[in-house]
């Protein structure tokens, strides 16, 4: 079996976790075994429906009051539980920021190797071959895990969804969860206001360097951005350590790296440590008044020109687009 | 109160990766090696929280002796002392492996450690495993890719970077904390700061010194090749009349790469 963690956030299933569960009913397939998907918290059957027709024939609810509220500890051991007694192959996590988190927790206390961060995986006579991304990108490593189960985590947006009609079983189950004297506790979401979607996560990211001038200009960015649905606000370094939009929009080496299926780059020259980032992105388009700019390298389609001239014909364009 | 920093030393950010293929490994020659930018806010946190509280900071390296150079920088910008736990293999890409060495290490030589920074991830191996993998093995709490942290007597407060929003997260001390940018704006080293770590000796020590055998530290990982990424084909590029390449552009997107 492979077993995969679903998450919720705001009431719904996050579709980076319905992509893992979807790889790893691919896989199980290949593999000649099952999949299945874990929910933790209380009252979550009616989550199950969609992990069903997204492959997994069995869904597991992990119930408790300690597990209502995210605790890396008390998830890591009550999954710990859950694994200890079926058994997997493999668990699947999607690399999100909570997947990140959890994973590598339940692989120490399994004493098991972790795949972090893949984006791909493969069935070869019978065992797990993992690729992610080392370097931000810059090289690809290609590995297998000697330890069992194989823990997992696969890259946002990398896997595409598959869908099904399948019913499925609902089998609930409880752990106990040991106390510990050092803990961590989440008390409190705080939402960035007017927060769009995560760089990671979108499908279309709009992202300005040094070329925008100032901070008032990402405004012209997310205009852009509101014209596409699931879309976010990109940046490069230099124009977050100019202080002109916050880090948690830097792609790039010591920002995140991501393939949306869309990235428009308006004034960013296209520095290494940036095209490490996004050139893993299914298309990408670049406006830069440099004609030498490195970004027209990897760009789809390159406009040599005035990004502030561009920007507003484009929303026009896209405005048409829209309405016919 | 004594405060750890695991700092690792990796290649510039703006350096090229070349790859050899039949190693299985990044060509070293021609690249520049720094202390990896999000071990920097680690130290500067720890900086930052020993001129609050008072206390030792002591910065921490698993690796070959070239990492002497990272453990000098972390002294100059103020660290108390530096170790080097020193590393037979090369990079083996294994959270769990190097989560070990760490844990056995703090529980050999300061279980009394209060607070363990790591930056969130190595640039390079990327893995973001050793933090949360060191907090489990030790079994205390952790924050992950902290933007804001506020200790106070025997707990904390760490603000946590998750996607479009931030997780308040209270800790009981001892416990893991993994910074990311935007945590502080990490110091440059004085002068004075590089001449008295000169000075300073750093101990190095073996990971038979912490008890481990030959056999005890196999990575559970197998590399079966690295390699470069397909190179991106450069595509299109116009130029022309603002209107008119804004026109080209969503006809490109919709019509060639059915991406809108």
């Amino acid at each position: 079996m492979i077993l995969t963690y679903i998450e919720i956030r705001e009431n719904k299933i996050k579709k980076a976790s319905l992509e893992a569960l979807s790889e790893a009913g691919r896989i199980a397939a290949e593999l000649k075994t099952g999949s299945a998907a874990v929910l933790l918290g209380t009252g979550l059957e009616g989550f199950a429906p969609e992990l069903h027709s997204c492959g997994a024939a069995k869904v597991y609810l992990l119930e408790g009051a300690r597990l209502d509220r995210y605790s890396t500890q008390d998830y890591a051991a009550a999954l710990a539980g859950l694994v200890k007694k079926l058994g997997p192959t493999a668990v699947f996590f999607s690399a999100t920021a909570m997947g990140k988190d959890l994973a590598p927790r339940l692989a120490a206390r399994l004493g098991v190797g972790l795949a972090s961060d893949c984006t791909r995986v493969a069935a070869r006579d019978g065992r797990l071959e993992f690729t992610r991304p080392i370097f931000a990108g810059k090289a690809l490593l290609t590995f297998r895990l000697t330890s069992s189960p194989q823990v997992v985590s696969l890259r946002p947006n990398v896997f595409p969804l598959s869908s099904g009609t399948a019913a499925g079983e609902i089998i609930k189950e409880s752990f106990e969860i040991p106390d510990s004297a050092s803990r961590a506790e989440v008390t409190e979401i705080l939402k960035e206001s007017g927060a769009e979607i995560d760089v990671s996560e979108a499908d279309v990211v709009i992202s300005g360097g040094r070329g925008m001038k100032g901070p008032e200009n990402f405004d012209l960015l997310r205009e852009v951005a509101a014209l596409m649905p699931r879309s976010a606000v990109g940046a490069s370094r230099s124009a977050v350590d100019s202080g002109w939009i916050g880090h948690q929009h830097q792609v790039g080496q010591t920002g995140k790296t991501i393939s949306p299926n869309l990235y428009m780059a308006f004034g960013i020259s296209g520095a290494i440590q940036h095209l490490a980032g996004m050139s893993s992105s299914k298309v990408i388009v670049a406006v830069n008044k440099d004609p030498d700019a490195p970004i027209f390298k990897v760009a789809d389609f390159g406009v040599v020109g005035d990004l502030f001239q561009v920007i507003p014909p484009l929303k026009e364009e896209l405005k048409k687009l829209r309405s016919a | 109160m004594d405060i750890l920093v695991f700092v690792k030393r990796v290649p510039d950010t703006e350096s090229k990766i070349r790859v050899n293929r039949e190693a299985h490994s990044i060509v070293e020659e021609g690249l520049n090696f720094i202390l990896s930018p999000y071990d920097e806010y680690a130290m500067e946190e720890a900086l930052r929280i020993k001129a609050a509280k008072g206390g030792r900071v002591v910065a921490v390296s698993v690796g070959r002796d070239e990492s002497l150079v990272i453990l000098r920088k972390c002294l100059a910008m103020g660290a108390d002392e530096a170790v080097l736990i020193k590393d037979p293999l090369p990079e083996t890409y294994d959270g769990l492996r190097t989560a070990r060495i760490i844990a056995r290490f703090v529980q050999a030589r300061f279980a009394e450690a209060k607070l363990l920074l790591f930056g969130k991830q190595s640039v390079g191996a990327d893995n973001s495993q050793v933090p949360s993998m060191v907090a489990e093995l030790l079994g205390v709490g952790q924050a992950n890719v902290v933007v804001k942290l506020e200790v106070e007597g025997d707990g904390a407060t760490a603000y946590r970077e998750i996607e479009g929003a931030q997780e308040k997260i209270s800790l009981t001390l001892p416990a893991v904390i993994s910074a990311q940018k935007g945590l502080n704006e990490p110091r440059y080293e004085t002068l004075k700061g590089i001449m008295m770590a000169k000075k300073k000796e750093i101990p190095i020590i073996s990971i038979e010194d912490l008890g481990f055998g030959p056999n005890d530290l196999a990575p559970r990982l197998e590399v079966l090749a690295m390699d470069e990424p397909p190179a991106r084909k450069a595509g299109r590029v116009v130029t022309g009349e603002p209107a008119d390449t804004a026109r080209q552009i969503v006809e490109f997107l919709h019509n060639e790469a059915k991406v809108i």
